[in-house]
């Protein structure tokens, strides 16, 4: 379906992507936002607080970033799209109702506009560095969704795209911003209403007694919502459960429901990856990025090429699932790959992984605080092809 | 006295019944999840019932109330009734609560849990919960420590009293949970013990008709541990400690109810007051800053 014309604010604009990000998620069909202020990511749940009461929406300031994770979920059991907004210390405390959200199946954005850490780290400014948390954060095996937009067009575009693939796969997605990203401004255009794909919730229609609101088998494995108060007295639980959503503490049970949880995001990784490819098709060296990184490599990959270098670029908009078996694929053809993030290593051990051996694997890091020199990055490609 | 001549023996068969019989609350319980968790003589069922009664007597429609719990032996309350029911994570009760409530207004959102889970690791989700007048109605179900982890001291602990994780007793002051709930915004407070069927059932019903955030504390006994820790004696021991030390004060101060160990305990509806909840202060400061432009939350009917 298309978007509500109500919440899209049809237009060009110079926005920065936090703003950009907010304007996504209410075009997407965001009508609650619970969230604790945090820099850099405040901006979004301001301009949330302005825009919603215009649009039929529903803004609270949580106590802290617990609360506000976990009012998420009950606001999508509601049956509102839901999200929340934080950055480092605020995503950590999220971690252990984000594991809630994952074994409920709820649906939801969980922005994070990263800065540097750890702990306090650096408020102000940018960082990389939660990308392992974002897949491993809460305890247990589960499976997210993540994307990493690198402008602050994408975080319009994708905050969209990010609500429908939660809708889709019944999942938290994680909008892994960084503050480059979200406090840099560029001109965003919002397009009219009936140009964008909103993702609708799927509820079910059946017998009331025949609901079950999770389904752990088959291809077609996600089971459809519905709302409290409509009748279905479900029961909802972050217990080990059943397809009725019934505890069930055994092993059994727990390889059905977490096996669950895991497959439907893996097993669909080539339905879900969002990946940008630039002449990869015969290069020596491929630089994989994300977010900022990719954008500050582009000028260390124009250099090489002006060098002569056979130099091609894959940008991770998923980041999370990881595109194993392209990576698997090109580690055939290409001599190596070369990483940069703002971080001390962490994406580049899933590209080593899946390279495992074939091709070369290097690290461009950068502890935070600022972007890469795109010369680091230029020596990096230069070196990984002696 | 001579031996008994009658034979009494025939009536130690339960008759089958003519029709099947069904208990009378039975459609607002999972019976299917039988048998239930807790201990013999807990005094969590019995709140559950007069939960289940204190509803019906509130004439809500039961499609129209959900209940949350957290973790612990209370935070199992919802998994067994047949309402919509969600069990989050350890002291996370409230914000889902207010979450479901705010998303959709239509609900009467009830936080079935423990002292542990709401005071303890739940405490700042509480006091800002009354504090903001959520459309909530919290049952709090004081055992006087964590049972479901063996019998550790909680935030309501008496003085003296021994726990697993106090084993020469508690030197910690506990919360008095009445006065923390009334000083930091609820509008309707009342402690009552497991003892208290009726009155208790009454509250409920009265809290659930209650707009904004009404907050009962039951003390209930927890005959195998903190009872047991603490040489009390049965859960049938601790109903008759509730006899004879229960003093109902309408209307009692509530800097005056703290709870000594195996002292009096001060019970009753202590606060009862109006003051609007969350959405309708909202809905009216908004109306008013912002006239026609205001568009208030519906509940989306329609996935989008």
């Amino acid at each position: 379906m298309k978007a509500d014309p109500i919440g899209v604010a049809t237009g060009s604009y110079y926005l920065d992507g936090d703003h950009a990000c907010a304007e996504g998620a209410i075009a997407g069909g965001c009508r609650f936002l619970a969230g604790y202020p945090i820099t850099p990511s405040t901006e979004v749940a301001e301009r949330m607080a302005e825009r919603f009461p215009k649009v039929g929406g529903v803004f609270i300031q949580m106590e802290d970033e617990l609360a506000s994770m976990a009012a998420v979920s009950g606001a999508v059991w509601a049956g509102a799209k839901s999200m929340t907004v934080t950055s480092g210390p605020g995503f950590s405390l999220m971690m252990e109702n984000l594991g809630l959200a994952a074994m409920m199946e709820v649906p939801c954005v969980v922005v994070n506009v990263q800065r540097g850490g750890p702990s306090t780290g650096l408020p102000t400014l940018t960082g990389q560095a939660d990308m392992m948390q974002a897949r491993w954060g809460s305890h247990g095996d589960y499976e997210i969704i993540a994307l990493s937009p690198n402008s602050p067009q994408e975080c319009f575009d994708l905050t969209v795209k990010a609500f429908n693939l939660s809708e889709e796969w019944r999942v938290p997605v994680l909008f892994m911003m960084d503050e480059c990203v979200g406090h840099m401004t560029e001109k965003v255009v919002i397009p009219n209403a009936d140009k964008i794909d909103v993702t609708p919730r799927k509820f079910y229609k059946g017998k009331k007694e025949d609901y079950r609101p999770f389904k752990f088998n088959g291809a077609d494995s996600v089971a459809p919502l519905v709302k409290a108060g409509d009748g279905y007295f479900i029961h909802i639980t972050g217990l080990t459960h059943d397809e009725r959503g019934y505890p069930v503490i055994n092993a059994e049970a727990q390889e059905k429901n977490v096996t669950h949880l895991v497959n439907k995001i893996l097993k669909n990784e080539e339905k879900i990856r969002i990946i940008e490819e630039n002449q990869v098709e015969g290069a020596d060296v491929v630089v994989v990025s994300y977010g900022i990184s990719s954008r500050v490599a582009m000028k260390a990959v124009e250099s090489a090429r002006e060098k002569g270098l056979k130099v091609g670029t894959i940008r991770l908009v998923t980041v999370w699932p990881f595109p194993e078996s392209r990576i698997r694929e090109l580690a055939k053809s290409v001599k190596a790959f070369v990483v940069p993030e703002i971080n001390l290593g962490q994406i580049v051990l899933e590209v080593e992984r899946c390279a495992n051996g074939e091709a070369k694997t290097i690290l461009v890091p950068h502890a935070g605080g600022w972007v890469h020199d795109p010369i680091d990055i230029l020596n990096a490609i230069e070196e990984s092809i002696k | 006295m001579s031996e008994p001549t009658t034979d009494y023996t025939d009536t130690l068969t339960i008759p089958e019944p003519k029709e099947n019989l069904k208990h009378p609350l039975e459609s607002y319980i999972r019976s299917e999840r039988f048998p239930h968790i807790w201990c013999s003589s807990c005094g969590i069922g019995t709140i559950v019932t007069a939960y289940i009664s204190g509803l019906q007597k509130s004439g809500l429609d039961p499609e129209k109330v959900a209940v949350v719990s957290g973790i612990g032996c209370s935070g199992r309350a919802a998994g067994y009734l047949r309402l919509d029911s969600f069990h989050s994570t350890h002291g996370r009760a409230l914000p889902f609560a207010t979450g479901l409530a705010l998303g959709n207004p239509e609900l009467k959102v009830s936080v079935i849990s423990g002292d542990g889970d709401i005071a303890a690791i739940g405490g700042n989700h509480f006091i800002h919960s009354a504090r903001r007048n959520i459309d909530l109605n919290i049952i709090c179900i004081n055992n006087f420590n964590y049972a479901m982890t063996g019998g550790q001291a909680g935030p309501t602990t008496p003085l003296e009293a021994n726990a697993s994780t106090t084993p020469y007793g508690c030197y910690e002051y506990p919360f008095n949970l009445p006065f923390l709930a009334e000083s930091s915004g609820a509008v309707y407070v009342a402690r009552w013990t497991a003892l208290h069927i009726r009155r208790l059932t009454n509250a409920i019903s009265e809290a659930l008709q209650k707009p904004g955030f009404s907050f009962i504390e039951i003390i209930s006994p927890c005959p195998t541990l903190y009872a047991r820790r603490n040489r009390l004696g049965t859960g049938l021991d601790t109903m008759k400690f509730y006899h004879d030390s229960a003093t109902i004060q309408h209307g009692a101060d509530t800097r005056e109810v703290d709870i000594e160990y195996q002292k009096k305990i001060i019970v009753g509806k202590f606060v009862d007051k109006d003051k609007p909840t969350f959405t309708e202060a909202r809905d009216t400061f908004l109306n008013k800053k912002l006239g026609d432009q205001y568009v208030p939350y519906r509940r989306p009917n329609n996935g989008h």
